[in-house]
């Protein structure tokens, strides 16, 4: 067997009485690949950032090449090799990849001057060795989310990492950026760097783990080798319960017109974000609307939801014109909308719960009589949502902002659905979610396309589109490039026309 | 111990115990006597019912000024130009005081402090459809704004209101004034008047209009996060446009009040009144709660009126209740050191008694 880099022996963390890991073991061989499998809250990120020093350990220990460690800051796990790859970049826009990498290690000759051209050539080595494939030259706000990550996984390198850890790193990536993640996993591991990922992905752990560490509530479920076990498996030792990954569709009237986008034209900043688009979605039907993150789909649904204003084009929701309308007006025409960020949009993190929940009709009777609101009525109400749509909380009157996640956008959509709308936009809506509460949003949103509501979904989660949508059209730059029947066709085909490949399915079956 | 130490009272009260310390830390270094001069500055501000009703005098226009500063900082907006309001309030008030003498005294004076109110919230008015529809920054308007005001009502008093060569307006009319024989009596002459209760009762109305009325929450939510309040349909533009208005409607009513109550005429004046930047530091100081700025403003205005009696009493000149007073806005500024080790106490605390449970327990 290869020899153990990473043991850590029976390590417990306590933030107050709350134990967010307990009693955790796992050890990490010499060129292995360890997926670190659980949702979100199981303690995942807690037990690594003990590992990258972060945070320190209650109880237990950790060793590294057999040596017992205490680390007490990020810097000090460097010394060690670790290297982490977060989930959001620490990267500087503004400077140039090379910049980037060097920076706070910058090699200096003679005293002064930052040795730029050594630490090039080193870079270059290391580059081909891997097959990373950056630009060092090109800033940082010019490379594509893909690069910015091996730039990441570039300055652990640089630093002479030999164990790394990333953090849910395929988060923000399109199907051929993963697959090239996947292929320099490959390499790292070959050169006998050892590698943790965090996920709650199965597909990428079937892909490229060795071996993985399923945690629940704190605690090591199991640790199984990836060859000889199914992902079904995987996921109910996941989340303790079978998991259904399909929703039931039912036969509804598909008939009538909710939403008629026509020839839309959005500017942003001077740039045109939408390029004269026109869709439409019907009562009953999900429209997926797929699309590498940046490609217009924001701007397109700020536009139809009143938040952005439109240059050229109409909206019509049930044959009425709702074109640069107030939002409130659009609200009330029937359209509950879930933004992609609930952190600065759909939510007022500091006000509690049911505030929250009545962000939308505070102004309405009963919650607002003469213009004095009756708290009374807007906490029951609040009560009954949480209730109603399994929100875990204290009570309603605890601050958003104290929430999980998950938690947090269960509010969003329960506030929306509640709302009853004939049109319901969500934008990723289970973005950052963990796997239980996406499950419950899909049904969610699935019940209301059972229930003949109109449903536009955005997403950059090819499973998430695949999985809800009867239809499927993909955006790039601005402009539709295409519209696919779910049924019949794969996330790589799906992957392709979302780069801007313009692909006729019908072409490719006859070429096959 | 078990009691957790909640930040939004120790806060404030640090930062005033902390403020004393370094006032009589500094007449001990210039060789005056803290517990002589402190001694004098609270019989000064509360030793007999004179002392007492200027006190309450004094805090009135300083609540007002206050609650306007938390009106428009709540909506997110730094509002300095409390003393430009409160100054065309105060203009407004004698103004129409003066000019509609023959009308009735209740009526005189509704008017009147109707006027000073509305003149004051025309004028940070301004600066908030500036904000508004331009976004122009609110700092840099009511600044200039004050200035503006300034010069106005010195033009107007010299040019309209006071005789040739006079540098003041007439007084106004007895019945137009807010001073009363009941509290007057009571007081022992001190210049107390109604004014005082109207200001403390407006604390109340801030505290239902922040939180239990429609606009007060639309107002808060536009203050916490723009993005979200347009997404949640409301209406930012009038929002920013009403913060703004009803902050300078605040500073203008303290103006009136003061202006029909304590000084019954206006002067022509060389400076900015620095009631307005007062305001600010009595708002600062409890965190723009309307009710605590009742206690925040009778602090402030003890210091004012109590700190003339130390120099009468020794000859440590006045200024060191201005020390005082700066030392206790700054670690109110510095208050997140506070927090910070109001919450290591809070931490220590519990592990304390975390290890006192796990040694009960017996390993």
């Amino acid at each position: 067997m290869a020899e153990t880099v990473v043991e850590m022996r029976h390590i417990t963390k306590k933030f107050g009485e709350f134990k967010a890991n307990d009693d955790i073991s796992l050890s990490l061989h010499k060129g292995e690949i360890l997926a670190l499998l659980g949702e979100n809250g199981a303690g995942k990120s807690t037990l690594m950032g003990m590992l990258s020093g972060l945070l320190e350990t209650t109880s237990g220990e950790i060793l590294i090449n057999g040596k017992e460690v205490k680390m007490k800051n990020p810097r000090e796990a460097k010394d060690y090799g670790i290297g982490m790859v977060h989930q959001h970049f620490m990267l500087i826009p503004a400077f140039t990849v090379l910049e980037n990498i060097i920076l706070g290690d910058e090699p200096i000759k003679k005293g002064v001057r930052i040795d730029y051209t050594g630490a090039a050539k080193r870079i270059k080595e290391l580059s081909e060795r891997y097959q990373l494939d950056i630009d060092i030259h090109a800033k940082v706000r010019d490379i594509s989310v893909g690069m910015q990550q091996r730039v990441e996984i570039m300055k652990a390198l640089y630093r002479e990492a030999n164990i790394f850890i990333f953090d849910e790193p395929t988060a923000a990536l399109t199907p051929q950026e993963i697959k090239q993640l996947m292929k320099i996993f490959g390499a790292l591991a070959k050169e006998g760097k050892s590698i943790i990922f965090i996920t709650h992905k199965l597909k990428e752990i079937k892909q490229a783990a060795d071996r993985c560490v399923v945690i629940r509530s704190g605690k090591v479920i199991d640790t199984v080798n990836v060859a000889d076990t199914r992902e079904e498996a995987m996921a109910e030792m996941m989340v303790g319960r079978k998991l259904r990954n399909s929703v039931e569709k039912q036969a509804v009237d598909q008939s009538k017109l909710v939403l008629d986008v026509s020839h839309l034209n959005v500017e942003k900043k001077g740039q045109a974000r939408v390029k004269n688009l026109s869709l439409q979605v019907h009562s009953g039907e999900i429209v997926g609307i797929a699309g590498i993150d940046g490609n217009g789909q924001s701007e397109l649904i700020e536009a139809i939801t009143g938040m952005q204003k439109i240059k050229s084009g109409t909206v019509q929701i049930k044959d009425k014109d709702y074109t640069n309308k107030a939002v409130r007006k659009i609200t009330e025409a029937g359209v509950g909308y879930i933004p992609e960020d609930r952190q600065t949009v759909g939510l007022q993190l500091p006000l509690t719960l049911a505030e929250n929940l009545s962000l939308k009709n505070y102004y309405q009777q009963p919650a607002n009589k003469y213009g004095v609101l009756n708290y009374q009525y807007i906490n029951e109400h609040g009560q009954k949502l949480i209730k109603d749509y399994d929100i875990r909380s204290r009570n309603e009157l605890e601050p958003v902002g104290s929430l999980s996640g998950g938690n947090q956008q269960k509010v969003v959509v329960a506030r929306e659905i509640a709302s009853d709308p004939d049109l319901l936009i969500a934008a990723n809506p289970t973005r950052g979610v963990d796997v239980g509460a996406i499950e419950y949003i899909h049904e969610m949103i699935n019940n209301e396309r059972n229930s003949g509501k109109a449903v536009l979904l955005v997403s950059f989660e090819l499973d998430e589109i695949l999985k809800l949508s009867d239809r499927i059209v993909v955006m790039h730059e601005g402009e539709i490039v295409g519209e696919i029947d779910p049924k019949d066709t794969s996330s790589q085909e799906l992957g392709l026309m979302m780069a801007g490949k313009k692909v006729q399915p019908n072409v490719q079956e006859a070429a096959q | 111990m078990k009691f957790k130490v909640k930040s939004s009272w120790v806060v404030p009260l640090v930062a005033i115990i902390a403020g004393f310390v370094v006032g009589a830390i500094i007449m001990l270094i210039f060789g005056y006597d803290p517990i002589q001069n402190y001694g004098s500055l609270l019989s000064g501000a509360f030793g007999g019912v004179y002392s007492i009703g200027e006190t309450m005098r004094n805090m009135t226009p300083l609540i007002l000024t206050a609650l306007g500063f938390s009106v428009a900082s709540k909506a997110g907006f730094f509002n300095i130009g409390g003393s430009g309001q409160y100054l065309m309030g105060w203009f407004g008030s004698v103004i129409v005081a003066l000019h509609f003498s023959n009308l009735p005294g209740w009526l005189l004076i509704i008017i009147s402090i109707l006027a000073g109110a509305l003149l004051g919230g025309l004028w940070s008015g301004i600066a908030g459809v500036l904000r508004a529809y331009f976004g122009t920054s609110e700092v840099i308007t009511t600044i200039m704004l004050n200035y503006i005001s300034l010069y106005f009502v010195n033009f107007a008093v010299k040019d309209w209101l006071a005789g040739k060569g006079a540098d003041s307006s007439p007084n106004i009319p007895a019945k137009a004034s807010l001073r009363g024989n009941f509290l007057e009596n009571l007081t022992a002459n001190s210049t107390l008047h109604w004014g005082f209760l109207v200001a403390v009762l407006v604390c109340f109305v801030v505290w239902f209009y922040f939180n239990r009325m429609k606009s007060g929450f639309e107002l808060r939510s536009v203050g916490l996060n723009e993005q979200a309040s347009k997404y949640a349909g409301m209406n930012v533009k009038q929002t920013i446009i009403a913060a703004m208005l009803i902050s300078g409607l605040l500073a203008g009513l303290g103006g009136a009040l003061d202006g029909l109550g304590n000084f019954q005429n206006i002067s022509v004046s060389n400076s900015l009144p620095q009631v307005g930047y007062d305001g600010m530091a009595v708002a600062l100081l409890v965190n723009y709660s309307p009710i605590g700025i009742i206690f925040s403003a009778l602090l402030f205005s003890a210091l004012q009126i109590g700190g003339m009696s130390i120099s009468v009493f020794s000859d440590t000149p006045t200024e060191i209740v201005s020390i005082v007073t700066a030392a206790i806005i700054f670690f109110v500024a510095i208050k997140y050191v506070i927090e910070l080790l109001i919450s290591k106490y809070n931490k220590k605390q519990k592990s304390k008694k975390m290890t006192i449970k796990q040694e009960g327990s017996g390993e």
